[in-house]
């Protein structure tokens, strides 16, 4: 089966009931996407399907045939993070890093769609990410320093 | 200040009493077992905890795991600051059983008091020792040359010496010592600033391996069948379905079973074609739990100070509940094992490396040294990871696969499997005299135990009792241990006697008061939330709570909400945290707000539910942890102490969350829940 994965076409040879996350975890190597719960509910597994935010967990890898994933190894530009990357270590909007990904696939998401979004918009775009070790409000100022910092780049 | 020792003796409880605590303490941070031996002592000399290149890079070594406390930064910090290098030189080897010194483990919040200091210690030894050998060379005294950044330097003619030249030089295994002068925060150059997170963009970017990520050539992908419910007994088992699926090993070793195969889908597949029947037996439902635990009692501890309670006053009585609480961390327990001949390595996200390291010894009547544990910096633990069980069944598919097998359990397995926060029963009896002094005051915990007993207020009479009881769930470590629970009992009855005096809650907290360094964060958390200028909105309500445990010092005050539907909202949180010398502002701003966070869920919702040995909400929709529309808004005052040791951070500040938020509560509506989860008493719209 044929899909695209960070802009690389890739052929993967996997039974099509598994699970998007699965086989980009354990198929391509690419562990960035956590498994968290499994039932849609935590958003460490959110990888980019076509642009658009999707829990990895819940999509069987035969209906992704042909579509564009993007993963948190997909999101540098080059050799330089994403600003929203580099807004998560300026604002430490982290503790164990494990949520981190998912975060910032969810964020990058939002920022595409609202260059600069309210904080209401933040919290609504990520209430399906959980952070465990609850540096909610820190990823909300790293969204917004992103914003930010896309204006500048903008402007 | 009185010592801990004679502090007891001063309340006549006798020592006794004082070691069979702590034993209780130790014993529950361990999460069981904890052990002692002369193979267990801190090793004294340099080489064992650093080691400098040639290129002069120091490697520190240290058998703390890195949970998401940030520790890896902070311990970079302590050694960067007495080896007067820049905090790129160092790195750290974390958690690694055959490289790093035995380390009882990371918890009870020793790594900042305990840990930082030795590796300060053993950077002050290498940095005087390096001064030492190139005095000798330039034959200078000692006296005449100076360190910086990384060399040594001749004070008279400027010349130069790098570390990294000397390296070779010394023979660091013999520089052994206990007594290097460490530095005093107030001259400290790299701890005490905010140094953002080591490895942040391994994070932001995904290539750190957590033990879940870990693939090592020709692995496996492991599931284990579980009993039906807790101490079940296997009674019938048929796997000849799976075990004629291609590739899928079957490992049967009594009542463990477990399957590996070339991926999780076959694994699970495996897994699904095996039969089993179980014997179970009763067991009692979280709708019994209190009761149950109240006429379980099996053993006390008590600690109470001679004088009898003074007559007369104002008599009160309350009981508070705790429910068993889980820890969910994000990355659920996982390992990676594989065995190398009679030898066995373990990747896994534990706090206890070198006690997984015995438990697998044990089952596999290994010595020690035929066992390696590496723990990679872990998503998150909470207390929740004192056990090596994912370790255990990875090692275990291993050797019946012959190959490495990961195993990374489900969060169901995870909200199942694992262990729980004690649920308690906590009854206080005070007596308070019409001036609002305390003249007694009667506290008994039932079963969550025995942490956060000290009370910050003045009592003419106390006693404190821990009992044990038999409880039904597997029950261990936590944040904040029994402390949460405890401060939510006194803090909420402290509360409970100033309103039935018509005392406001601050000042008749100011007056009980016997703690200067609560009563300073308290004063500090008070100003910042502006309690006596603050007007109610309609219903809104404040509350306040503070204690200490583990050397720090917390005030928390919460502004909560109550919408006409009864729906409980937290607005707004101040928390007012001194720990001594602060090595990493933002970082301890960063762990205040989160156990505010953690400490919420415990607060309002959190609760396993359970019946017939069954976990009735193993799911994160069904146990619902605390998300960003949940997120208050966070004020902390950091109240830095140079002129005291630090202490740990990571758990304190979770203690307060909850009765402040009880306490507001009853302000805005007059009711006073005694329980934690509180919002369930609020009706069904909050769980
Ligand atoms: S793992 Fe997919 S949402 Fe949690
Ligand atoms: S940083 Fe640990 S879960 Fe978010």
């Amino acid at each position: 089966m044929e899909l695209r994965v960070n802009g690389h076409p890739v052929t993967v040879h996997a039974e099509p009931d598994r699970l998007l996350l699965f086989v980009l975890r354990n198929d391509l190597d690419l562990t960035g996407t956590k498994y968290g719960c499994g039932e849609g509910q935590c958003g460490a597994c959110t990888v980019l399907l076509d642009g658009s935010p999707v829990r990895s967990c819940q999509i069987k890898i035969g209906a992704v045939a042909g579509k564009k994933v993007t993963t948190i190894e997909g999101v540098c530009r080059g050799d330089e993070l994403h600003p929203l990357q580099k807004a998560f270590i300026e604002c430490d909007a982290m503790q164990c890093g494990y949520c981190t990904p998912g975060m910032i696939i969810s964020g990058i998401a939002l920022l595409e769609k609202t260059a600069k979004p309210s904080n209401a918009q933040i919290k609504e775009a990520l209430q399906g990410n959980i952070c465990r070790c609850g540096t909610y409000n820190r990823i909300v100022a790293a969204v917004n320093l992103a914003a930010t910092h896309g204006e500048k780049n903008h402007a | 200040m009185l010592s801990r020792r004679s502090f007891l003796e001063s309340l006549g409880g006798g020592l006794l009493v004082l070691w069979t605590l702590d034993e209780q303490l130790n014993g529950q941070e361990s999460g069981g077992s904890h052990r002692h031996g002369d193979d267990e002592r801190l090793p004294q000399d340099v080489a064992a905890w650093l080691h400098l290149s040639r290129e002069g890079v120091v490697t520190v070594f240290t058998g703390k795991a890195e949970v998401g406390q940030n520790i890896r930064t902070s311990l970079t910090q302590a050694v960067a600051d007495e080896l007067r290098v820049q905090p790129a030189a160092v790195r750290l080897v974390m958690g690694d059983t055959a490289r790093t010194p035995w380390d009882m483990g990371t918890f009870g919040s020793r790594t900042t008091p305990q840990m930082a200091p030795q590796l300060r210690k053993m950077a002050v030894m290498m940095r005087e020792q390096l001064i030492i050998v190139a005095a000798q060379d330039w034959h200078i005294p000692p006296s005449s040359v100076a360190v910086r950044n990384g060399s040594i330097v001749d004070l008279k003619s400027g010349r130069e010496k790098t570390y990294g030249s000397l390296a070779s030089t010394v023979d660091w295994t013999k520089i052994v010592g206990t007594d290097g002068k460490l530095s005093a925060a107030s001259d400290w150059q790299c701890a005490g600033k905010s140094l953002p997170k080591i490895n942040a963009s391994d994070f932001v970017t995904g290539k750190h391996k957590f033990s879940s990520d870990m693939r090592r050539p020709n692995m496996l992908y492991g599931r284990v069948l579980r009993p039906a419910a807790f101490n079940a007994k296997l009674a019938t088992i048929d796997t000849s379905a799976a075990e004629r699926m291609a590739g899928v090993t079957v490992v049967r070793d009594a009542d463990f079973v477990g399957v590996a195969a070339e991926n999780e889908w076959a694994a699970d597949q495996a897994l699904r074609r095996i039969t089993a029947k179980w014997d179970e037996r009763k067991q009692i439902s979280s709708n019994e739990l209190f009761s149950f635990l109240k006429a379980n009692p099996e053993e006390a501890t008590e600690r109470s100070n001679d004088r009898p309670p003074a007559a007369g006053g104002k008599e009160m009585a309350s009981t508070y509940t705790v429910a068993y609480i889980a820890h969910v961390p994000l990355e659920p327990r996982a390992a990676v094992a594989e065995w190398d001949a009679d030898s066995l390595t373990v990747w896994t996200g534990t706090q206890r490396p070198f006690g997984v390291r015995s438990d697998l010894a044990q089952a596999f009547h290994l010595p020690e040294n035929r066992i390696r544990v590496i723990v990679p910096d872990t998503g998150s633990a909470y207390g929740g990871k004192h056990t090596g069980e994912c370790a255990m069944e990875a090692a275990r598919l291993a050797k019946g696969a012959g190959r490495p097998v990961k195993v990374v359990w489900s969060r169901e397995e995870e909200f199942t499997w694992a262990y729980f926060r004690p649920a308690g029963v906590i009854e206080v009896e005070s007596v308070v005299a019409d001036d609002g002094t305390i003249q007694s005051w009667k506290f008994d915990n039932y079963n969550s135990g025995p942490s956060g007993l000290d009370s910050p207020y003045k009592l003419s009479w106390t006693s404190t009792r821990f009992h044990e009881t038999r409880y039904p769930l597997r029950q261990g470590s936590y944040r904040g241990l029994a402390a949460t629970a405890n401060h939510f009992a006194r803090e909420s009855h402290i509360d409970e006697i100033a309103a039935a005096l018509g005392m406001d809650p601050l000042a008749f907290r100011l007056k009980n008061l016997k703690e200067d360094r609560v009563r300073a964060v308290l004063e500090a958390a008070a100003n910042k939330f502006e309690w006596s200028s603050s007007k109610r909105a309609r219903g809104h309500g404040y509350g306040l709570a503070c204690g200490m445990e583990k050397g720090s010092f917390f005030a928390c005050a919460a502004e909560v909400s109550v919408s006409p539907e009864r729906k409980v909202r937290v607005e707004r949180v101040v928390e007012a945290f001194e720990c001594g010398a602060i090595v990493n502002p933002e970082h301890l701003q960063n762990q205040v707000e989160g156990a505010i966070l953690m400490g919420l869920g415990g607060a309002l919702s959190e609760a396993i539910r359970f019946a017939d040995g069954r976990i009735l909400n193993a799911r994160l929709s069904e146990y619902p942890v605390p998300r960003f529309s949940d997120a208050p808004a966070i004020e902390c005052v950091l109240l830095d102490r140079k002129d005291l040791p630090s202490a740990g951070a990571g758990e304190t500040p979770i203690m307060g969350v909850a009765p402040a938020i009880a306490n507001a509560l009853f302000q805005a509506t007059g009711v006073r829940v005694r329980s934690m989860p509180i919002a369930p008493a609020f009706g069904s719209s909050n769980v």
